[in-house]
């Protein structure tokens, strides 16, 4: 017990760090070791598989700059400037999916962006609590499925003949549509499916803060006789409104951000034109076409575009809420 | 609430309503596709094809599970998904934890520089080539490691898991070390306690990352062996519809390419159904913890 003590009262001491000179410095940091080297062990692991599994490939982005040569590997590759950068910037496949991928992030904003506020504003007004906690089950599930099987509902929902989107426009009088091999369905599609997924799930963190409302507020809103629909736009909608700017503030900044995995397993040659993506070129160049240097050009421009729009939207973020999400 | 049911007028009782009737197209339309799915799943090859199946199975059989359950590869790929979800897992856990909690600690020499280095990887990233390349060079292609180890941490884990370290009261650890506890103990015996339902949510996260990991593990895995679930799944969905050869040999019996498809499709959601309640109670909670601060 007693050395415990002392041991503890060591640990302690060890937290003060002394500002005098090197010699003490050292001895601190001696003693601070000996007393507190489980941390660096526990640190450690994770250490390392950061560096070696994402900063040691951030050091090889320099092939971005190099003629890259598999059997010269990254250090040895030659090096040729910008030259990579400028094929990209007259390759016009790389433009278009560029400018794909702002227009695909700006409809997943426009219309994926208040899907799940409308929803939690709904559900908040929901009394019955069984039917409540039912429909939210329901609504969370498809978060939780991988995008393999969304991609594997939606081409069998769509397929031309055997589909039942077009079984039900069969009934209609209206012609059969092969969906995904038409450019111009491709963002509608991807964006609903995007919005069938995600909204529910996404109702939680404004759910939440509906839950923080004050009640009094919509106590002594009764008593001056408001509506529910009065209610909604005079207290719910501002109390949550830091909510929602925070979480479009970040929207915004991670507009580069597409899901790329979901465009792969739904887009085909037809319909490139309206659905390739940065990173889903990157993956065609590089993985499948071997041209790793441009491609891993394509992805550091992306990279960087994300991290300036990230930084911004954080800041502002920040400055609004005064606590950042992250 | 229900004392205030009276005092709603008219107006409210329709709002009410039509609030419950829009909350309830909405759950429809979200459960509707997952029927539609099990409906083909169940449906004989021509109905399925003819797109005569709307809500339930129509010419009823269970031909598309027989095929699908005595394709040896199907159950290869299934079990191949049971490892990198376990393995996987458990190899996070065993990074995530130490990591978090020597994170938490104040005395924890440069602990800033380390938040930020671990925070840095969620703000910047190498891109799919040099991660690819990289993974070549450290010989980890075609490898059940390379896909365990690879993807076995991500920094905003560790930092949800932080946080909710840091959220708990000194006086745990301060009457721990009173006991002579050690970090390696406090960690063990008070703070993982503690914590059970962040952990939980964390080991949920990952599970279910695992379970639906697809793209790394079409990329990194060549062998047909060594392929999860979703892999397999999406090959047999992309020969079903482009393979004329492999559709001829199934319009031959009595269930067909879609009826196929859509009962490996219900085959690999069901683990995740049997989770899902375990997933819902912690990941409400679990989703907040991570959105306080830095």
């Amino acid at each position: 017990m007693e050395s415990s003590q002392r041991k503890h009262a060591a640990a302690e001491g060890s937290s003060v760090r002394p500002k005098r000179s090197l010699k003490h410095r050292l001895v601190w940091l001696v003693d601070h070791l000996k007393n507190e080297w489980q941390l660096y062990v526990m640190l450690a692991p994770a250490i390392i598989w950061f560096l070696v599994f994402l900063y040691k490939p951030m050091y090889g982005l320099q092939i971005a700059f190099k003629d890259y040569s598999i059997f010269l590997g990254v250090k040895d590759s030659p090096w040729v400037g910008w030259e990579h950068f400028q094929t990209l910037f007259s390759n016009d496949q790389f433009i278009r999916a560029f400018l794909n991928t702002i227009k695909i992030s700006a409809l997943n904003l426009l219309f994926g962006f208040p899907a799940p506020i409308i929803l939690a504003l709904l559900f908040n007004e929901i009394l019955n609590a069984t039917y409540k906690r039912t429909a939210q089950t329901i609504v969370y599930l498809p978060h939780f499925i991988s995008s393999v099987i969304i991609a594997g509902i939606v081409t069998t929902a769509f397929a031309p003949t055997a589909g039942i989107v077009n079984t039900v426009m069969g009934w209609f009088g209206l012609d059969s549509i092969y969906f995904l091999t038409r450019p111009e369905w491709f963002r509608p599609i991807f964006v609903g499916t995007g919005i069938w997924q995600e909204a529910g799930f996404g109702s939680i963190v404004f759910l939440a803060a509906i839950a923080g409302v004050n009640p009094s507020l919509y106590e002594s809103a009764v008593v001056d006789g408001a509506s529910r629909w009065q209610m909604i736009w005079k207290i719910t909608l501002p109390s949550i409104m830091p909510t929602i700017i925070i979480m479009l503030i970040i929207r915004i900044g991670n507009i580069m951000e597409v899901s790329f995995e979901m465009i792969i397993l739904l887009y085909q040659p037809s319909t490139y034109s309206t659905a390739d993506v940065v990173n889903t070129w990157v993956y065609r160049q590089g993985l499948q076409s071997g041209q790793y240097d441009v491609a891993a050009a394509a992805g550091l421009f992306n990279a960087i575009v994300a991290f300036v729009l990230v930084m911004v939207a954080n800041t502002l973020a920040r400055r609004y809420g005064r606590t950042s999400l992250w | 609430m229900a004392m205030n049911m009276n005092l709603y007028s008219r107006g409210d009782k329709i709002f009410a309503l039509a609030t419950a009737v829009l909350i309830g197209l909405f759950t429809v339309a979200t459960l509707y596709p997952f029927i539609y799915i099990a409906a083909v799943s169940f449906s004989g090859g021509f109905a399925a094809a003819a797109g005569k199946v709307v809500l339930t199975p129509v010419d009823g059989t269970l031909a598309a599970y027989k095929y699908i359950l005595s394709e040896p590869k199907f159950w290869r790929s299934y079990l191949n998904t049971f490892i990198y979800t376990i393995g996987g897992t458990m190899m996070s856990m065993l990074i995530i934890i130490p990591a978090a909690y020597a994170l938490s600690r104040p005395q924890l020499i440069g602990r800033r520089f380390w938040n930020l280095f671990v925070a840095f990887t969620l703000w910047f990233n190498a891109g799919l080539i040099p991660f690819f390349l990289n993974m070549r060079d450290l010989n980890l292609l075609d490898s059940y490691f390379g896909i365990i180890i690879a993807f076995a941490v991500n920094a905003f884990n560790i930092i949800l898991l932080r946080n909710f370290f840091e959220s708990l009261p000194n006086s745990f650890e301060e009457a721990a070390r009173m006991d002579g506890a050690n970090d390696f103990q406090i960690l063990w015996k008070v703070y993982i306690p503690l914590s059970k339902p962040a952990i939980a949510t964390i080991t949920l996260f990952c599970i279910v990352s695992r379970w639906n990991g697809f793209f790394w593990a079409m990329v990194l895995l060549q062998s047909e062996e060594k392929v999860p679930l979703q892999v397999y799944l999406r090959h047999t969905i992309a020969s079903l519809s482009d393979d004329q050869e492999f559709t001829a040999t199934l319009s031959s019996q009595p269930y067909g390419p879609e009826s196929v498809t859509a009962a490996i499709i219900i085959c690999s959601i069901i683990p995740v159904l049997i989770i899902y309640p375990f997933i819902q109670k912690y990941f409400e909670k679990g989703i907040l913890l991570g959105g306080v601060k830095e």
